[in-house]
């Protein structure tokens, strides 16, 4: 019988605790299984018991990395049932904070994904640049983390000093094209870690819907933000990168093709961005109904369904996140491969186990 | 041994080694933990590490609301570490279960799983602050500063001479080898 290793669930290289069993022949692969719900600590039953303010908060700790982006799935989902418009500046300020905060996970992912390859320096490299972009949150929002930037029908706060952020913008763009983007893409060791190892095919990909960058490094296009624009996106130009290989470097280059993209975004929202007011009522009265939205995370498609009964208390609260239709892909790309080779391919979907579990 | 004390003492207090261990949190925590890991904050001037084994660590780093399914695991991890050890509570989320208070798969706050010593509130503490409360720990750890009263925490490094502390007698369940085997069961449960 092939011996079965277990991992975790507390991982002394990644920061979330999982677990991974894993059935080795000799040094190789054969089989995979990943055991998720170490972070289950039941949001969805919480927010199901709150009032549609107190629920802003709850939602915004789903995830400490992608904070912004369930307090706007669900000012977006609360709007929708309520028929509340959004100004045209509050929409504009929504694209800035989504963007620098794909900045600081892309940043914070590049950072973990060199940690794993033993590329300290690059690991440090990557962290002190995204210690700009967190600069840049905390200027606009007061915080590092868990922004409360969204409410319905608006944001809480308005960019009142655009000229640092632009600043800010150009030198983390500098940075990522003149120094990161060779190195990650260009050095020996990180090619020998990375190319041809852990390839997801592009049918593969298709058959389990997945999302985000993985998809993108798979050759699939699909981004929501595209798709079906949502926010001030439709006005801004930016590009949607695209990979065929499907192997770890092709997700590399994808991330940080999307770095330079998030910085031409901020930009452009920043230099356009109309005068105008930004929020909306601070207690939304929301009628019965329901409502399905998406938007593109960092990690790819995150998708909320609400539902009202007309009270202050959501019916139904329902959070699906990326890492939940990415996390199945996992044992494919592991199967046939080293087994040190297996933190990095996991840690190269980007996973959020918080955002899984909830 | 006067000599060896005050030497033990001092390495303690310039270089304790950190676990850190994510009981179900947001990752807000992790992430600015990790934050003082590099050169902005650079956490190891002050000689402390951070380890990935908690048999080689003296202070244990717990952030998250402790999860029903952590919990155990945490437990197991609790006991792997060394005397004199010094737990340090992350965030909101282990002082008070924060915004998860109140949630069935939630058995926190952490001081009803571990006695804990130290506490750095925030959502999360800014990285300046986990580090004060590091140091806070590094100061309990040498017995420079008295661990707080109303815990009944492990035994105290004034009280517990370490050159007659013997391994041999130490509980073997708490030295099992195979460190994420050990938690790893104690998690599928
Ligand atoms: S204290 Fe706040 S940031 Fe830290 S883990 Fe809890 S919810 Fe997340």
């Amino acid at each position: 019988m092939s011996p079965v290793v277990p991992i975790g669930p507390f991982h002394p290289a990644l920061e979330e605790p999982y677990k991974v069993e894993v059935t080795c022949e000799g040094e190789r692969i054969t089989d995979a299984s990943v055991v998720v719900g170490f972070n289950f600590r039941g949001i969805e039953w919480l927010a199901e018991r709150k009032s549609y303010t107190q629920d802003i908060a709850l939602l915004e700790r789903v995830c400490g990395i992608c904070s912004n982006v369930h307090t706007l799935m669900f000012s977006r989902a609360v709007e929708k049932i309520a028929g509340l418009e959004v100004p045209d500046r509050a929409q504009y300020i929504r694209v800035v904070i989504a963007e620098a905060e794909r900045l600081h996970s892309h940043l914070l992912w590049a950072g973990v994904a060199c940690n794993l390859i033993g590329f300290e320096t690059l690991f440090m490299t990557c962290f002190s640049l995204r210690e700009q972009v967190m600069d840049i949150l905390e200027r606009i929002s007061g915080n590092r983390v868990n922004y409360a930037m969204n409410r319905p029908g608006g944001v809480n706060r308005d960019i009142s000093d655009p000229g640092a952020v632009l600043a800010a913008v150009r030198t983390i763009e500098k940075t990522t094209s003149g120094k990161l983007i060779p190195i990650m893409t260009g050095d020996p060791t990180v090619r020998a870690r990375c190319a041809g190892v852990g390839v997801l095919s592009r049918d593969d990909a298709l058959a389990h819907g997945a999302v985000g960058p993985l998809a993108r490094a798979s050759g699939l296009t699909q981004d929501i933000r595209r798709s079906a624009p949502y926010e001030a996106y439709d006005k801004l130009d930016f590009d949607v990168p695209v990979r065929d290989e499907g192997d770890v470097l092709a997700r590399i280059v994808v991330r940080a093709s999307e770095i330079l993209q998030s910085c031409r975004l901020i930009e452009q929202a920043v230099e356009t961005m109309p005068a105008g007011p930004i929020g909306g009522p601070l207690y939304p009265s929301v009628p019965a109904g329901e409502a399905s939205v998406r938007v593109e995370a960092p990690r790819g498609e995150v998708f909320y369904y609400l539902a009202s009964d007309g009270t202050d208390v959501p019916v139904r609260v329902r959070v699906r996140t990326p890492t939940f239709v990415n996390m199945p892909t996992v044992p494919l790309m592991a199967v046939g491969e080293s087994i040190s080779d297996l933190p990095l391919i996991q840690a190269s979907i980007d996973p959020c186990y918080s955002c899984n579990d909830r | 041994m006067k000599l060896l004390r005050s030497l033990m003492r001092t390495a303690r207090r310039r270089s304790p080694w950190v676990f850190h261990a994510n009981a179900g949190s947001c990752n807000g925590c992790d992430i600015e933990f990790l934050t003082c890991l590099t050169p902005r904050y650079d956490m190891e001037q002050l000689g402390i590490r951070h380890e990935g084994s908690p048999r080689h660590a003296d202070i244990i780093l717990v952030s998250g609301p402790v999860t029903r399914t952590t919990c155990e695991a945490l437990q197991t991890v609790y006991g792997q570490v060394p005397d004199p050890k010094v737990v340090v509570a992350l965030g909101s989320c282990p002082t008070s279960c924060n915004v998860f208070a109140g949630s069935p798969t939630v058995v926190g706050p952490l001081d009803r799983v571990l006695p804990v010593d130290v506490y750095v509130p925030g959502c999360p503490p800014r990285p300046d602050a986990m580090i004060a409360g590091l140091a806070e720990a590094a100061a309990i750890l040498a017995g420079d500063k008295p661990r707080p009263e109303h815990q009944p925490g492990p035994a105290d490094p004034d009280t517990a001479d370490p050159d007659t502390a013997d391994p041999d007698t130490a509980d073997p369940d708490t030295i099992d080898p195979l460190t994420a085997e050990a938690a790893g069961e104690a998690g599928r449960r």
